[in-house]
Parts: structure tokens; C-alpha cells; sequence
């Protein structure tokens, strides 16, 4: 457990909690960088807003069914230290005053926690459905113990059809709904506009049309199992997601991995972040007509693909992260094959990046098109280079480091302006620094193995892992049951706080901006809906 | 501007004569699905995708098939928006409960002759995620499919062949 910098704010926070009459206890938690707090369930809310106000964000709220309770987490963090918070509601009534008063990121998680768990959230200014469509009855919560993973659907299930979505009235405003399929190759979501002429009035966004069972499905598996279920969580962040659950497991089980794994963790980290910047990039500027860059970017990235398949055996690098290491190592001609490629690839982006910031037309539709102003994205918790366009100076590898990042200078990118232009030019600065530690990881690549066994873990035993995915931080939780096998596992991905951000950067902005917008926050429709 | 000129002279043809990963060579398959969908189609395929609650990861090597390295395109073959104008459904990912009616109506609205391709390990058989009170499984549980691309996900060469393959079964079979 830490107790340095980071936490220069814990003691002084713990008592303003006493000062303010809760019931708080510090507890060990889940193995990881967090301290853990215990409360009474009646002081749920009352420190939210103590938390708001001595400026923790808000990062993830998660339960537990544990017969006959239910226990709940929250985690939030401030200056590069993370604070667990934890109750316990009884099953017959699970009730909860809500965190979304003092904290709006709250509002979604805690809807999720409502849908698959059955909490109430006493005062939640929004109590309707989220991640629920028809698949289950409002009274029944697929994550209680008592809820069969395989139940069967009694016939087809019925189309969402009467979610009560908001309405703007006036006159003028008409609607717009959109999906859940689209147009383009993209995920299932819907997304309903009220606008007046072209302009954006308010955009409302309805997902949950991927939920696939992840954390009912994780139950019961074993570390492997639920590092290949990680790795699926979203498609475009294996290595992040499984890195965040391995390194959960790893915790709980006290099992260290080797430095050349975790060292190689970081490269494929890189690797997964650079792909994903040169399609978007791409994307982005095919998307206002650019197909230049399209061409050019998208040409980038198959290649960059390729050499993860000739290297790690697999174009998204699935299956190359596993409990107590990585599955991949690198020979040293494919090390010289890496370095000799990503060389190649600063080398094209010093041409081509010029090309898209002196097009004038380019840069005229991406200036000042879907602005998230800083104070929107503080509040909102928005995180990644969506809050570094945004002015957010946040990075879980610098702030809360873990190895290798605790070795390596990590540069943070930032850009004030929160528009698209920015979230672009947020994203091509992370791929040249990307280039940079893709570099120095090879440099300083340790030698040694790349795997310890797996030695499971003991019953009970609980681990939370925190890392920086392409997209932001991504945060798992993982407990394991009496047998050693996976009792819990919640993964964060970036996008649950992500997606509200773009429901604002859009008002005002017109209709046809939509896809730009969408695709410079792009953020996962299956790394939310689990 | 002179810049730009300058890249794409530099960057050249890099579409694949004969792609190291393919057996038959990428170059071959296109062929024959250029000659597939001659015979079978009036020289183009438009296809509708539906992720029908997928990783996302299908989603991608599916959106690698136009970057210029298989540039689909050249063989007629085009991603279209609408189902009413799609020749080929390629569906992704376990179909979720919350996808299901989505689905079946994207189906539903296509002309006939209605092909389609469930694609990847998901869309297979519902992969890692299977059959639970959240996804049906298999692209088959819910509409009539007409050929698999196994794979997790499968790669864009797999999906050129897998779809090649649809479209010679289907050509053989009298209009
Ligand atoms: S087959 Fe694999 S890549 Fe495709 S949706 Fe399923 S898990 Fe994702």
C-alpha cells in the first residue's frame, strides 16, 4: 500500500470525514494502489460530497452480491491516489443514497449497478433503465447469485421500443433517431437529436444494445479464462483490458511477473495505441472529406498490424498477455525488425502530418467543431486524450505509475481548445510519443523470462488493477471464490465516462458534424455495455 | 497541396499483387470474386454489415478490407448503408438479446436473394460469449446464415475468402 505523494491529502480528508460525523474506517482492501475506506451505507452520499468538494474524481462504482448483502465499491482518486470506498446493503433492501448528486459521472454505473444488481439509488436524479432493454424483468438482476447465467429467453426478445426518452418541446424542434444499426461499420447504438434547422439542440444517447454478459460470464472462470475474456471486453483494447485484469489477479495471488513481461506489456500497450491513433486519424479526416489521409493512415496501420501478427503471432495482439506474464517474446532479430519499423513509421508520419496541418479545409471543419470545454470534462470525468484536448493534464502512467512507466519519462500531451481539431492533434502527438517509448522499451527490454506460473490465488483473496489504455484508464476489480476461481470481475472501460462527454460537445453543432465528433472521441460501445 | 502530390507519388500501388498470408494468393481470390459476381450478380456486391453486439474487433478487419492494401473495392464489391440495396448481410459478434429484433428486421428488409455471413468465432457459434440470458450465440439462432468466417477476428484475407466462398456456392445455384 502507498502512503507517499500521492496521499499527502488522505489523513486530512479522513478527518474532515470524522468532522463531519461519518462512520468511516480505514480496512484493507483489494490488493493494489488504492487505500480502502469502509462506511455505513446512511453516509453513502454525505461523502460523495465531502469527496466532491475536497476534489477526488470519480472513477467507478461496482457491487457484489455476497449473500445475503450486497457490496458495493466506489473508486475515486486524487493526485495519483486512489481511494476505495466501500459498503454493504442488506438483499431484501438494497437501498443507497446516490453519488450522482455530487458527482454526474456516477449517473450511468450507478444505473448499470441498479439493472444488474437490484441497488436503489435513493436519490438519483435519473432512475430509468441503462444497460437493461427486454432481455430481463425490471425485477430480476442477472448479477444475484440466484440468476442462471444460461437462462433461457421464453421466445424472441421484443425490440426496446418504449424506453422513455427525454423530449425538448418548441416550436420548430423535430427529432432525429438514429440506430442502433447505422449506417457505416460501426457498433450498435442509438442516438436520438432534437434539433432546430441543423443545429443540434440536445442529443440523447441510448446504449446497452451490445451487453453480452461479461461480468455474469467471468464468474466461476479461471485466470486464463478470464484473461481471454478480457481480452474481448473491446475489441480495439486487448492488451489493455487484459493487462488491467492480469495485473488485478497478479495482485490478489502475490505473484509478480517478470520485468521483461511487464516491459513487454508496455511495448504492446504502445503497439495497441499506435494502431488505434492511425486508423482514427484516418478516419477523422476521411470523415470531412479527406481521403488522403484515409488512404495514407489506414495504409500505416495495416502494416503496423502485420508486424504484430508476424511478431505476436496475432493483428490485435489478442492472447499475447496471460497471468503471470505474456505468452510473446521478441527474438533479437524481431527486435531490430520492430525498431527498423516503427523508425519507418516517425519517418512517414514527418511527411504526413505537415500534409493535414496545412490544409486549410481540414483544419476549418475540425476548428471549433464539437468543443467539451475543460469544467464539462472535469465534471464529467471524461478521461484519455479526450481530456488532454479538453485541457485535462491527467495520465495514469505518470500519475500512479506501475513498471515500466516508473522507469520511462511519460509526456503528456495537452491541448486547450477541447475541439475536434485538438482531440487530433492530441492523438497524433500520442502517437510520436508513442513511437518514443516504443523505442526506449525496446532499449531497456530486460532479459530473463516472460511467464511465471500461475499459482492461483488464495479464497477470497481480492486485487485491483489500474493502467493508462489507449483510450484512458481502464480499472479492474477481480475477487476470487472459496475454490480460487473468479468470484467478481468488473472492468472500467474509459468509455463509460467518455460517452456523456460526446452527448455535450455536440449541442450546438450540426447534424452532419455528428460522425466527426463521434469518431475524434470514439469511444466503445462494448467496453460499456459489458 | 504539392506535398500531398508528392506522398501518394511516393507511396505508389501498395494493393496486394500476392499477399505473403493468403493461400490462394489475395490477387486470385479477388479475381474470382470478380468473376463470381459476374456471373452471379450484375458485377458489383453490396454489402450491409451488422454488428449485432460483437467486441468490435470483427468491426475492424472488416473495415481493413477497403484500406489499400486489399482495396475490395476493385473487385465490386461495396459496403452500403442501407439493407434494401444489400445483396450480402455480414454480421458480426454473438448476436446479444438487445440485438436480436434489430437484426431480424435488417433481414428482413433486404431483397432477396438474402446471402449471409456470420463472421468470426462469435458469430459462429457466440464464441467466447455463447448462449446466456444475454446473447443468443450464433448468427444461425436467429437468421438463416448461408456461410461462417471463423476466426477471433478472422483476418481481412480470411473474410475475402469467406465471402468469395458464399458467392460460388451461391452462383452455382440457379437464380
Ligand atoms: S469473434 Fe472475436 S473479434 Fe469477433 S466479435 Fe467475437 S470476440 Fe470479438
Amino acid at each position: 500500500m502507498s502512503t507517499g505523494g500521492a496521499f499527502a491529502w488522505f489523513e486530512a480528508f479522513l478527518a474532515d470525514c470524522r468532522g463531519e460525523n461519518l462512520l468511516v474506517e480505514e480496512v484493507a482492501g483489494p490488493a493494489g494502489p488504492a487505500r480502502c475506506l469502509r462506511l455505513d451505507p446512511e453516509d453513502w452520499g454525505a461523502f460523495a460530497r465531502l469527496a466532491a468538494r475536497t476534489g477526488l474524481r470519480w472513477c467507478a462504482v461496482w457491487g457484489e452480491h455476497r449473500p445475503p448483502r450486497i457490496v458495493v465499491s466506489a473508486c475515486l482518486e486524487r493526485a495519483g491516489g486512489y481511494l476505495l470506498a466501500r459498503t454493504a446493503v442488506e438483499e431484501a433492501t438494497p437501498v443507497l443514497p446516490s453519488h450522482t448528486p455530487h458527482y454526474p459521472a456516477a449517473d450511468r454505473p450507478e444505473r448499470h449497478l441498479q439493472d444488474l444488481l437490484g441497488v436503489v439509488f435513493t436519490d438519483h436524479p435519473d432512475a430509468r433503465r441503462w444497460v437493461r432493454h427486454r432481455a430481463w424483468g425490471e425485477s430480476e438482476f442477472p448479477l444475484r447469485r440466484d440468476f442462471p447465467l444460461r437462462r433461457e429467453a421464453p421466445g424472441p426478445t421484443p425490440p426496446d421500443a418504449d424506453y422513455p426518452f427525454l423530449r425538448t418541446e418548441g416550436a420548430g424542434v423535430y427529432e432525429i433517431p438514429v440506430g442502433p444499426v447505422h449506417a457505416g461499420i460501426i457498433e450498435p447504438g442509438h442516438f436520438r437529436f432534437q434539433a432546430i434547422g441543423e443545429a443540434v439542440l440536445n442529443l440523447e444517447e441510448r446504449l446497452g444494445y451490445t451487453h453480452k454478459g461479461i461480468e455474469k460470464l467471468a464468474e466461476g472462470r479461471d485466470a486464463e479464462g478470464l484473461a481471454r475474456l478480457a481480452g474481448r471486453v473491446s475489441g480495439d483494447s486487448t492488451v489493455g483490458h487484459t493487462w488491467a485484469a492480469c495485473q488485478a489477479m497478479e495482485r490478489a495471488a502475490q505473484l509478480e511477473p517478470p520485468p521483461r513481461a511487464l516491459a513487454l506489456r508496455g511495448l504492446l500497450a504502445k503497439r495497441e495505441r499506435i494502431a488505434n491513433h492511425l486508423g482514427d486519424v484516418g478516419a477523422i479526416c476521411n470523415d470531412v472529406g479527406f481521403a488522403f489521409a484515409w488512404f495514407q493512415f489506414s495504409r500505416l496501420r495495416e502494416r503496423w498490424q502485420r508486424d504484430n501478427a508476424r511478431v505476436f503471432g496475432h493483428r490485435l495482439l489478442r492472447g499475447a498477455v496471460v497471468p503471470g506474464g505474456t505468452a510473446v517474446d521478441v527474438s533479437p532479430q524481431e527486435h531490430r525488425e520492430l525498431a527498423g519499423a516503427a523508425a519507418a513509421l516517425a519517418h512517414e508520419l514527418d511527411e504526413l502530418v505537415p500534409i493535414l496541418e496545412e490544409n486549410a479545409s481540414l483544419q476549418d471543419r475540425l476548428v471549433g467543431t464539437g468543443v467539451l470545454p475543460r469544467e464539462t470534462a472535469e465534471r464529467l470525468g471524461t478521461l484519455g486524450y479526450v481530456a488532454r484536448a479538453s485541457g485535462i493534464d491527467r495520465d495514469v502512467r505518470r500519475d500512479a505509475p506501475y513498471f515500466p512507466y516508473d522507469r520511462l519519462e511519460v509526456r503528456v500531451p495537452v491541448r486547450a481548445a477541447g475541439d475536434v481539431a485538438a482531440r487530433l492533434a492530441v492523438r497524433i502527438e500520442e502517437l510520436r510519443i508513442g513511437l518514443e517509448l516504443h523505442a526506449r522499451l525496446l532499449d531497456m527490454l530486460p532479459g530473463g523470462a516472460v511467464r511465471v506460473p500461475w499459482r492461483g490465488a488464495a479464497p477470497g483473496a481480492e486485487g485491483l488493477g489500474i493502467v493508462e489504455g489507449w483510450r484512458g484508464e481502464i480499472l479492474a476489480f477481480v475477487r476470487f471464490g472459496p475454490r480460487g476461481e473468479v468470484a467478481r470481475y468488473y472492468p472500467r472501460d474509459p468509455s463509460w465516462l467518455n460517452w456523456p462527454a460526446l452527448e455535450v460537445l455536440i449541442d450546438g453543432n450540426i447534424v452532419p458534424d455528428f460522425p466527426v465528433c463521434n469518431k475524434s472521441v470514439n469511444a466503445s460501445y462494448s467496453g460499456h455495455d459489458l | 497541396m504539392l506535398r500531398t502530390l508528392y506522398k501518394i507519388a511516393r507511396t505508389g500501388v501498395v494493393s496486394e499483387p500476392a499477399a505473403k498470408d493468403a493461400a490462394p494468393a489475395l490477387e486470385v481470390v479477388g479475381e474470382r470474386l470478380r468473376a463470381a459476381l459476374v456471373r452471379r450478380l450484375s458485377r458489383s456486391l453490396a454489402i450491409r454489415q451488422v454488428d449485432a453486439g460483437s467486441c468490435n474487433g470483427c468491426e475492424l478487419e472488416i473495415h481493413a478490407l477497403d484500406n489499400p492494401y486489399y482495396a475490395i473495392e476493385r473487385y465490386g464489391v461495396r459496403f452500403v448503408a442501407s439493407p434494401r440495396h444489400a445483396d450480402l448481410l455480414l454480421v458480426t459478434g454473438p448476436v446479444s438479446r438487445h440485438m436480436e429484433a434489430a437484426l431480424r428486421a435488417v433481414y428482413e428488409a433486404m431483397p432477396e436473394p438474402r446471402l449471409v455471413i456470420a463472421v468470426g468465432d462469435c458469430g459462429a457459434d457466440g464464441g467466447e460469449f455463447g448462449v446466456s440470458y444475454a446473447s443468443c450465440g450464433g448468427v444461425a439462432s436467429v437468421i438463416p446464415v448461408d456461410g461462417v468466417v471463423r476466426g477471433c477476428p478472422p483476418t481481412p484475407a480470411e473474410l475475402m475468402r469467406g465471402i468469395l466462398e458464399v458467392l460460388e456456392i451461391a452462383a452455382g445455384q440457379p437464380k
